[in-house]
Formats: C-alpha cells, sequence, structure tokens
C-alpha cells in the first residue's frame, strides 16, 4: 500500500462563498448552487471562463428529486462545456468533494477548480427522513422499517455506556455550537441555550432528544481551488491543502464497534502522513469536526487521536474546544448551529477553516493566531470518514 | 488545463454478466465476480494490500438504495481503504483514478461500474425523474426517447443521413457483435430486415435503432507504469488520454443535433495524448451506439470521420474497413449496462488490441438520455 508518500503539486484555496442555511429556500437546487458558486468566484476574483474543471458535491439524489443529480447541478455550478463530475460518499461528501478537487490540481489535471455542493431537503414529502427509509440493506434490514435516528441512538448509547460519558457531558456540544453560530451570517439555527434546555427538549429516539440533533436544511457552498502559480497570481493569502484522508468502512454496521470510530482514524492517520502531523492534539490549531449530532462531535474527536478514547467530554468541560480554547472546534457552529444541507454542511465546515486561516472569518473568528486547521465529515451507514488538512 | 505527469496502464480487467437478466446474483455478487476476475488478471493481487484506493460508478436510483456508495466497498475488497463513489460513467470514474494516481495518493486504483437493469421495474420512469423538473419533465412526452428523435432529425438534416444509413449502421454493428461472447443482442439481421420494421419507437428511430440494456458488471485495476511493469512485464496497456465534459444540463441550451460533449472530451484526451490525427493514429474506434444515429453523431465530434456518412457506406468503418468502428459489435449488440457503458466499450477495445488486430484504439462513452455529458479515452500497447 502506498498512500501518500508524495504531493505532485501544491494546491492551494483561494476563494469561497455559501447560501444562508434555511429550512426551505424557494429557489431551484441549480440556484442555489449558483449563488455559492458566484460568491466564491467573486471572493477569487476569478471568472467562470478561468474555470478549467468543475467538482460537484451531493447527497441522496432523492432529496432534490432530480435523478442524475450531478447532470442537473453541472447548470448552475459552472459546468457547462467543461470536465464536471460529481462524487458521493452519502454525508461524508461535502469534505470528499473538497478532496476531489485537491486530486483534480494536484494530479496535473487542471489548473483551476470549481468544488460545489448543494442539497436541497425540503421537497422530500413527508420529511426528508422518509429518504433514508431507502439506505438499508434490502433484504436484511429493510423490512425491519428502521429509521436512522434509531442507529444513531444506538451508537450514542454504545458510546456513552462503554466510556461512562453521562448526556449533561454531550449537551454541551450542542450549547457551544449553537452558541458559536450566533457569531454566523449563514447560521440556520444559532442561539444561546443550556445544558436544560438539550436535556428537556423532546425525546426522538432514547438517548437522541430534539437539541442533540441538527436540523434539516437547504443550502449550498462553493470554493476555489487552485495551483501554487494561479494561487499566488490572484491571491495574497492562500491556504495550502497539506492533507487529505478518505476510508469507507464496509457495510454492515450492526458488527461494527459503534463506540469508537476506527475508519476515521484510518483516514485521519492518511492526512496526518501527508501533512507531517504526528500530535495531532499539540499541531492542529483549529478544527472542524462533522457534529451532525451532538456526540458525534466527541465521537470524530477521539478518531481523529486529538482526544483519547473517551476522553473529549472531559476536554470539552475544561474549555479545550471553546472558542479560545486550545483547539477551538467548530467555531463555524457546525451543523447543529449551522444547519445540515448533508454535502453542502461538509463543504462549509472546509469553507469556515479555509476563513479561519486567512483570518476573514469575522466574528466567527476564533481568539488565537492559528495556522494549520482540520475539517472532516462522516456518512453512509456510520462508515464513511473523509478528512482534510490546511495552513496559511 | 494541463498534462499528466506519469502513465497510466491497465493492469487487470473482470467482467460478469452481459445478460438481459441475472436472477443468479446480487449486484454485490456480481461485482464481486467481475472484481475478483480482475484481481487475477492483475497478477492475482489482493486487494488489501495491492491497491491504494477504490472507485464505484454508480448512481442511487438504479441501485434503487437512497445512498448507494454505502453498498460500495465490501464486494471489491475496498472496506477500510479509500473508496469512493463517481456519480457518472467509468469511464469519467477512469479519470478520477488516473487523478489519484498522478496527485500521488495512490500507485493503483481499482474502478468498477455495474447494471442491474433487470431489478429495475419502472425505468422509463427514472429517466423522466432525470429531467428538469421544471421545463422538460413537464412535457410529459410518451417516452424518453423523444429527445433522441430531436437529436437525430436535426443530425441527420444536416449531415445528409437517410433511414437505409441507420439500418446500415445497425446492420453492420449486430453482425460484429457475433464475434464477442459479450453480446446477448447480436443477430445477422440485413438491412432489408432492418428497413421492413418501421414501427417507430420514436421517429425516425425503431426498436431495432435502439440498444436494449443489459445486466453486467466491470472492474479495471489502473496503476502507475513503473508498478505495472513490475506486476505484469510488458503484458498492459496505456493510457494515452483521457477525458469528460458536460455539454449542458439541459436540452434547450444543449447542442441539439450535434455531440459537442465528446467533442469537448475527446479535444481534452487528444491534447492530453498529443493526438493531432486521431484517423490517422488509431486502428479502430469504440463508440456509444444507443441510438443508431449516435455511432455517425459521435465519429463527427471525434474528429474521425468528417463525412460519417460517406464513410459508411463506402465501408470504411467496417470491421475490415480502412478505420473499424465499433468492430466487436458496440451496444447495438452487448447492449446498455447502465454506468457501465464506457468500461463496456473500453472492453472491447483491450479484447481487440490483444487479439493483435491493431495497436491503438480509441474508446467515446455517453451517459445517455437526458444527459450532454461524454467521455473519452485513448488506449494502447505501451
Amino acid at each position: 500500500m502506498k498512500v501518500n508518500i508524495h504531493l505532485n503539486k501544491r494546491v492551494a484555496v483561494i476563494g469561497a462563498g455559501m447560501t444562508q442555511f434555511r429550512r426551505r429556500i424557494l429557489e431551484t437546487p441549480q440556484e442555489i448552487a449558483w449563488e455559492a458558486s458566484s460568491k466564491a468566484l467573486e471572493e477569487a476574483g476569478l471568472e467562470l471562463k478561468d474555470i478549467e474543471c468543475v467538482v460537484i458535491g451531493s447527497a441522496p439524489d432523492a432529496f432534490d428529486g432530480v435523478n442524475l443529480k450531478g447532470e442537473y447541478l453541472s447548470h448552475g455550478s459552472g459546468g457547462i462545456r467543461k470536465p464536471s463530475s460529481r462524487v458521493f460518499v452519502g454525508g461524508a461528501t461535502g469534505v470528499m468533494a473538497a478532496i476531489t478537487g485537491w486530486y483534480h490540481v494536484a494530479s496535473g489535471m487542471c489548473n483551476t477548480v470549481l468544488v460545489v455542493a448543494e442539497e436541497k431537503m425540503s421537497p422530500a414529502r413527508p420529511h426528508p427522513q422518509s429518504v433514508f427509509r431507502y439506505i438499508w440493506d434490502p433484504i436484511l434490514e429493510k423490512p425491519l422499517n428502521p429509521n436512522l435516528i434509531w442507529i444513531f441512538a444506538m451508537e450514542m448509547h454504545r458510546y456513552m455506556a462503554t466510556y461512562g460519558i453521562k448526556k449533561e457531558e454531550i449537551a454541551l456540544v450542542s450549547v457551544k455550537n449553537k452558541r458559536n453560530a450566533a457569531n454566523n451570517p449563514y447560521a440556520q439555527l444559532g442561539g444561546n441555550i443550556t445544558v436544560d434546555d438539550v436535556l428537556n427538549s423532546e425525546v426522538l429516539v432514547w438517548p437522541v432528544q430534539l437539541l442533540d440533533i441538527s436540523p434539516v436544511s437547504d443550502g449550498g457552498a462553493a470554493m476555489i481551488m487552485a495551483s501554487e502559480d494561479v494561487a499566488r497570481r490572484y491571491s495574497d493569502t492562500p491556504i495550502w491543502v497539506d492533507g487529505v484522508g478518505w476510508t469507507l468502512d464496509n457495510t454492515e454496521w450492526p458488527a461494527r464497534d459503534l463506540a469508537y470510530a476506527r475508519y476515521l482514524e484510518f483516514a485521519a492517520r492518511m492526512a496526518y502522513k501527508m501533512a507531517g502531523i504526528e500530535n495531532p492534539y499539540k499541531e492542529l490549531d483549529v478544527i472542524e469536526p462533522y457534529d451532525p449530532f451532538d456526540y458525534k462531535e466527541l465521537h470524530h474527536i477521539e478518531g481523529l487521536r486529538i482526544a483519547q478514547r473517551g476522553e473529549a467530554p472531559k476536554l470539552l468541560k475544561e474549555g479545550v474546544f471553546d472558542i479560545d480554547g486550545d483547539i477551538p472546534s467548530s467555531p463555524s457552529g457546525g451543523l447543529l448551529g449551522v444547519g445540515n444541507p448533508i454535502a453542502a454542511a461538509g463543504l462549509m465546515k472546509v469553507i469556515s477553516i479555509y476563513w479561519q486561516l486567512k483570518g476573514t472569518a469575522g466574528k466567527m473568528q476564533v481568539k488565537k493566531p492559528v495556522h494549520t486547521g482540520l475539517a472532516q465529515a462522516w456518512g453512509d451507514l456510520m462508515q464513511a470518514s473523509t478528512v482534510i488538512i490546511m495552513r496559511n | 488545463m494541463v498534462v499528466f505527469l506519469n502513465r497510466v496502464a491497465i493492469i487487470g480487467v473482470g467482467w460478469y454478466g452481459f445478460k438481459p437478466t441475472t436472477p443468479e446474483v446480487s449486484f454485490r455478487e456480481m461485482v464481486f465476480e467481475a472484481a475478483s476476475r480482475a484481481y487475477k488478471d492483475a497478477g492475482d493481487i489482493n486487494p488489501r494490500t495491492d491497491v491504494d484506493s477504490f472507485i464505484s460508478c454508480q448512481e442511487d436510483f438504479w441501485d434503487g438504495i437512497s445512498i448507494s456508495d454505502e453498498f460500495a466497498p465490501d464486494q471489491i475488497g475496498g472496506a477500510m481503504r479509500p473508496t469512493m463513489t463517481v456519480s457518472g460513467d467509468t469511464i469519467q470514474g477512469l479519470a478520477h483514478g488516473i487523478m489519484h494516481i498522478n496527485s500521488g495518493v495512490a500507485d493503483v486504483v481499482t474502478i468498477e461500474g455495474h447494471s442491474k437493469i433487470s431489478d429495475i421495474l419502472t425505468f422509463p420512469d427514472l429517466v423522466k425523474f432525470a429531467m428538469d423538473p421544471i421545463y422538460l419533465r413537464t412535457l410529459n412526452p410518451p417516452n424518453f426517447h423523444f429527445l433522441a428523435g430531436i437529436d437525430a432529425v436535426k443530425f441527420m438534416e444536416r449531415k445528409g443521413v437517410t433511414r437505409e444509413d441507420l439500418a446500415l449502421v445497425v446492420e453492420k454493428n449486430k453482425r460484429a457483435g457475433l464475434k464477442s461472447v459479450r453480446s446477448s443482442y447480436a443477430s445477422n439481421l440485413s438491412v432489408d430486415e432492418i428497413l421492413k420494421y418501421n414501427e417507430y419507437v420514436v421517429y425516425p428511430l425503431t426498436r431495432l435503432d435502439i440498444a436494449s440494456f443489459v445486466d453486467g458488471a466491470i472492474t479495471i485495476v489502473i496503476a502507475s507504469e513503473e508498478v505495472a511493469k513490475r506486476v505484469k512485464g510488458d503484458d498492459y496497456l496505456i493510457i494515452r488520454g483521457v477525458g469528460y465534459a458536460t455539454d449542458s444540463a439541459n436540452a434547450e441550451t444543449a447542442d441539439i443535433g450535434k455531440a459537442t460533449y465528446m467533442r469537448l472530451a475527446s479535444n481534452m484526451a487528444y491534447r492530453m495524448g498529443k493526438i493531432d490525427s486521431p484517423r490517422k493514429y488509431f486502428d479502430a474506434v469504440f463508440v456509444d451506439d444507443r441510438y443508431s444515429y449516435k455511432e455517425l453523431q459521435h465519429l463527427e465530434a471525434l474528429g474521425i470521420s468528417e463525412e460519417p456518412v460517406k464513410d459508411l457506406r463506402e465501408g470504411n468503418l467496417h470491421p475490415q474497413g480502412e478505420i473499424p468502428v465499433n468492430p466487436l459489435g458496440g451496444h447495438l449488440a452487448k447492449g446498455v449496462p447502465l454506468e457501465a457503458s464506457g468500461f463496456s466499450l473500453l472492453l472491447d477495445a483491450i479484447d481487440y488490441i490483444n487479439s493483435g488486430k491493431g495497436d491503438r484504439a480509441l474508446v467515446g462513452s455517453w451517459r445517455g438520455i437526458p444527459t450532454f455529458t461524454g467521455s473519452v479515452v485513448v488506449v494502447e500497447r505501451p
């Protein structure tokens, strides 16, 4: 196995843009994609004619109500009369799209890539959850009619039981992220809530309660990636991609150790090796781990080897992951606060790190100087993880 | 646009199916068969230790699974490895695999595509579901081939193509398919017999002008040339160029009557392969012919023939002609295996080169109605 022995070309992020994340956006998916794309182009100082390749990220086709969604979204994503393709690893798609943009440039295929992630969950009837009724093994699992929240409740329960973690400790993630999101102009659910608010919210599937979980959202995000010579021509502050990693575990989630995301550890190791990171706790300045549920942020921080197994809640309580902490985590507000238009939410995490490293995160900017940041996403049947590491 | 730094080789190929129905296997079992054969062909390699990344080419609705990527890794040996899905034709997946190798994250990459269309009860509805929900789907056409009908009429008017010419393509390809074991739809029909069948699906296309669909799985293993030499000696093929492009997402803004997507994709592949005169360069062409007229339209876009009708009538495109086109039958003989379509044509190209009939082949794939996306690969002996 080779993996990450050398990098052929340096790749930088030079622009990004987002739509607001909302429960129901009235624009079409193509229009959402274009709003994000045009903002990214504007920030990079480029025009569509300057873009050589387009990478599209979007999660289940059924959300937008279009088959062959990558084809449909190529209009609006600038993918007309250009090499345009869509990648897909479930919920981990947003970061995978950024990784794909990276290898488009690093391989020598293109000098400039527009990476676009879009999701419109609102058209699904009677509720976006219905799209998840068909993610299961059609023979072994579908007849049981599981609900997506059920399996995450199992994982949350297992995580809590294995390491003796209390609901109160996990609720602090929701409190932190919604507080951070109050500073994010794109956020859907920012605000000041308390641990008691989380603990008193409606029980969906025990131990998952309403405020443990990210909302249903529509939204788009886009990013411009470029080769070193182009990046230096258009930007005084290019942000470099120094490591990428992705891993898919097998499909059989019931046989997996739900207390620990081993597949994430593998993906992180791949990215750390490429970026030359040996001690992530000491070397990472700011992180955006995927947080569709509050326990997932902690789960992922452990999978990323930033905390030992079962130790993330302790560090959270000590304030390590606060916006003024040692390793600010989800300074954007994360999926819990900004919203969760699946693929767009993952790319939003990458963009958040890009803006942090560039120093243009506005009210979201973390207090300490930051030089190395990490974004991560997670998806499929609790089996996929994607990791990207950037430096300024 | 720049060019690749390193040459990439095809070191292993495996396939299963190419039958109208495959009740004996699930799609995952079918892919397992194809992958096992590809790994055997690649020098009996172990995917868990010898392959660096894995790419599955699939779409949710074709597989009937809402996040079909979940079911990608196990059957190709990609569990706990860098595995991902490219929602596109297998040639697009191949382009991503080449990028994995040239970016430095992999030396060996597996790419798979499959079709289990016999499981799909509502295929025409799913194609309709791929049309723009506002501008196109609401037209509620009687069948999805109407877009091909419009495209065919415009192309035929522009290039002076007749129904007899379309029948010549059907005759040529269905007969050529008799030489390949994968051709479920090959037959020895004559032009007269084809023309006698005049019940149009949509004018000017009858059922015989339209390729049927087929179940099948194809897995291809690619590697940097350095690795290829190590594991296969000189028994490998080189990918000299690859390209893919989308003309437009919407029918109303696409170049109807022209395969602009194929022109853009082939320009990219030729630039990468430094190919100036494609007609002279290639020994054979393997191009999407899921509608009979598409073969001719694609040949024009690929720069193989400015006057494809003239070439067809003069026999230049026949298996023994000056530039054989689909000499093993194409989709009209083999059927269309959904996202594996590009690899189906590439398999023919590999078979053709390995049989000693030529050294350099061009493959051009299209994603079908309602898309305007094409992909091209140039494959040759090292």
